[in-house]
């Protein structure tokens, strides 16, 4: 897999705590909803930059409380033809203000690459073979956009 | 019509190239069909039985004399010399080489034509009126709610793999000739007490295996909400449609589980987010798109135009029962919107060889400043007519076989393609039109039956409206045998009703003979001036059941 911020390749810092794994004492670590509610106060007590997992069947009215304490939300792209997170990216930005990094992993072909940017993605996990010149390309070669 | 801006022309230039790269990658290997098919279909291209199809976007149904000979071109050189109008006021080509796609999206763009989001999991093209413009009853031109309806959908980035296909239609008035009550999303212009602009909001409606009426969400959207209150029935409907069943994804469903109130709750609640980042449609955009609706010169009318159609009139009958069933009332005086019926007796619904095509197209450029539109019901409207040349364009569409005065009437049936090319259907949908139409070819018997639609579908997918006809034939395969269900009743606009079916199907063999029997029975007991609908509206199905299942009727007596 290679990640790309807005284009660019870099490392990936993040460590995806399995669901019944312990909890990491910090890091950049990422959790998944379960976990945050299951221990909430040991997860937001937690050093180091911080992650939230979201599948993308879940409302996130239910962890709106706490959105603002994660660097970074991943969602989900299951097969690539499942647009819900598409829907959940927006509505961090727009309906949450949510000002972090939001990551894509999943099944991701570049023909996605201008949508996820568009909708509030900034990160994404992409197939290894993905260099950022095919990531300029995608963008780019359809110009504009006619919705804001 | 519409005039693409700079970036318009640019926008389909560059997914025109975007596809031919997604094209080499499929021919190359490096994507799978699985994984070329969502990219392929938001292009217009299906795989059908026997080759490619390419379904091209007429957006609401507008058409220019020059699109008009681009496509006998694209008709003739990339296919087999003919195309095929569709019930979604778009044009199918059934036989392009996918390597010549992209080409044809090239050719397609130079006037101003796409392909985009025609298929897919996505918004597709949206529909209006085809009298849009001209219609002399409509509260506002539809087209241009529809241009800003398009534009929006047009690949947005949130809503472009959604759980189903997404249709969206507009009417200009309560006279719905778009079947707005059938659509995901129907809108219905409307002015409130006090003069302002809007809309009665439908959702839910459909056909398909599970055919729904649409209800309605809102008595009245304020038009600068439009884009933002759509942009939440999206949101909604993406998230939490159902993604599990393909036959259950659509808003229908997800509006049947959840109930009307939760559903209307659920996008108000969403509403109020998307109202502040979407922001209001505005003065200035109405203004913008309006300057690119160019609307026709209409020259002074001629004198006596009304008393040379009369005299012709009384001098032919053939040409009094076209004035009567293929034009309808222009909003200007001396004008008449005329439907070219693309359904000759026994003929294939919705085709037109290239030829036909160049020939429309030139009758466009003499009668009708050049501009067309498709209707739903696939046929031809010529909306800018002069009363005084109507005699003359009915002489020259005779020459072409495009005058059958039958619109509305017994042979203006609509069908789907069927097994003659769809992967989906289950039965040869065309040929039974055919026949039927060929039954009642005399078109004396055809005015005195009157106002009446038949609408078949090859398989219970829809795609032939059968739900929503006068008479809906459905044709099911028992076991390699082709039966077709008939149903009674059903109807598009405001008393919107799906038929209900009215006995056990009959035999390809059986299927004319039963319409002619249902046609018959009406004729008897019709009172006067009642037409077909009313008749079964007051009769129910009893008298036509008894007609029709003579021994099993007795039985249950």
């Amino acid at each position: 897999m290679t990640l790309l911020e807005n284009g660019k390749i870099i490392d990936d810092e993040w460590a995806f705590v399995s669901p019944s794994g312990p909890l990491p004492t910090g890091g950049h670590v990422v959790v998944d909803v379960e976990r945050l509610q299951r221990e909430h106060s040991d997860v937001l007590a937690l050093n180091g930059p911080l992650a939230l997992f979201i599948e993308n069947d879940q409302d996130l009215s239910v962890v709106a409380d706490d959105i603002h304490r994660f660097d970074m939300i991943v969602l989900n792209f299951p097969v690539y033809t499942d647009g819900r997170a598409y829907s959940q990216a927006r509505q961090l930005r727009w309906n949450y203000d949510f000002k972090g990094k939001i990551r894509a992993r999943g099944d991701i072909l570049c023909d996605q690459f201008s949508l996820l940017a568009r909708s509030g993605f900034d990160v994404l996990e992409v197939q290894p073979q993905v260099t950022p010149e095919i990531y300029d390309q995608a963008v780019t070669e359809i110009s504009g956009a006619y919705q804001v | 019509m519409f005039q693409y801006t700079d970036f318009d022309h640019r926008f389909v230039r560059e997914r025109a190239e975007q596809f031919r790269g997604q094209v080499s990658r499929r021919l190359s290997g490096e994507l799978s069909e699985e994984q070329f098919k969502p990219l392929r279909l938001m292009n217009g291209v299906y795989l059908q039985l026997h080759a490619y199809m390419l379904r091209v976007n007429i957006p609401y149904g507008q058409l220019s004399s020059a699109q008009m000979r681009k496509l006998a071109h694209i008709a003739r050189t990339y296919d087999r010399g003919y195309g095929h109008f569709t019930t979604r006021q778009n044009v199918q080509f059934n036989w392009p080489k996918l390597k010549d796609i992209p080409d044809i999206l090239n050719e397609l763009a130079d006037v101003e034509m796409h392909a985009i989001q025609s298929s897919g999991n996505c918004i597709r093209n949206v529909t209006a009126d085809h009298f849009s413009g001209v219609a002399a009853d409509e509260v506002t031109d539809p087209r241009i709610y529809a241009e800003i309806v398009r534009r929006w959908s047009t690949l947005h980035p949130e809503f472009t793999y959604l759980p189903r296909k997404f249709k969206i239609a507009l009417s200009g008035s309560d006279a719905d000739r778009a079947a707005v009550y059938f659509h995901d999303i129907g809108l219905i212009l409307q002015n409130n007490d006090d003069g302002e602009t809007g809309f009665k909001v439908l959702v839910g409606g459909g056909q398909g295996r599970t055919p729904m009426k649409g209800r309605v969400v809102k008595d009245f959207l304020r038009w600068p909400d439009l884009l933002s209150y759509l942009e939440a029935v999206l949101r909604v409907y993406n998230l939490i449609g159902r993604r599990d069943n393909k036959y259950k994804a659509r808003i229908k469903i997800l509006l049947h589980e959840t109930g009307l109130e939760e559903l209307k709750a659920l996008i108000d609640r969403e509403w109020c987010f998307t109202k502040k980042t979407v922001g209001p449609v505005t003065e200035r955009d109405i203004a913008d798109i309006q300057s690119r609706l160019v609307l026709p010169e209409y020259g002074p009318v001629d004198e006596g135009g009304v008393a040379k159609t009369e005299t012709a009139k009384a001098e032919n009958p053939d040409f009094a029962h076209w004035l009567k069933s293929n034009t309808h009332d222009h909003k200007r005086d001396g004008y008449r919107i005329v439907t070219l019926s693309l359904k000759p007796t026994g003929g294939i619904p919705g085709d037109l060889t290239a030829d036909q095509m160049d020939q429309v197209a030139d009758l466009a450029d003499r009668f009708s400043l050049g501009e067309m539109a498709v209707s739903h019901e696939q046929n031809i409207v010529f909306p800018h007519v002069k009363q005084s040349a109507l005699f003359e364009l009915w002489t020259d569409l005779q020459n072409i076989d495009l005058a059958t005065a039958n619109i509305g009437r017994i042979g203006d049936i609509i069908s789907c393609p069927g097994m003659d090319y769809c992967a989906l259907a289950t039965t040869r949908s065309i040929p039974v039109a055919r026949r039927i139409s060929e039954n009642f070819a005399e078109l004396d018997r055809q005015h005195d039956i009157g106002e009446i639609r038949v609408k078949i579908s090859g398989c219970i997918n829809a795609c032939g409206h059968h739900h929503v006809g006068d008479i809906g034939l459905l044709g099911v395969d028992r076991r390699g045998e082709e039966y077709y269900q008939l149903s009674l009743g059903g109807k598009i606009g405001s008393d919107s009703a799906i038929g209900t079916i009215i006995g056990p199907a009959f035999s390809t063999d059986e299927v004319v003979d039963a319409v002619e029997a249902v046609i018959e029975t009406y004729l008897e007991l019709r009172q006067t001036d009642e037409t077909f609908s009313d008749a079964v509206e007051r009769l129910g199905l009893a008298p036509f059941k008894a007609r029709l299942y003579p021994e099993n009727f007795h039985d249950a007596a």
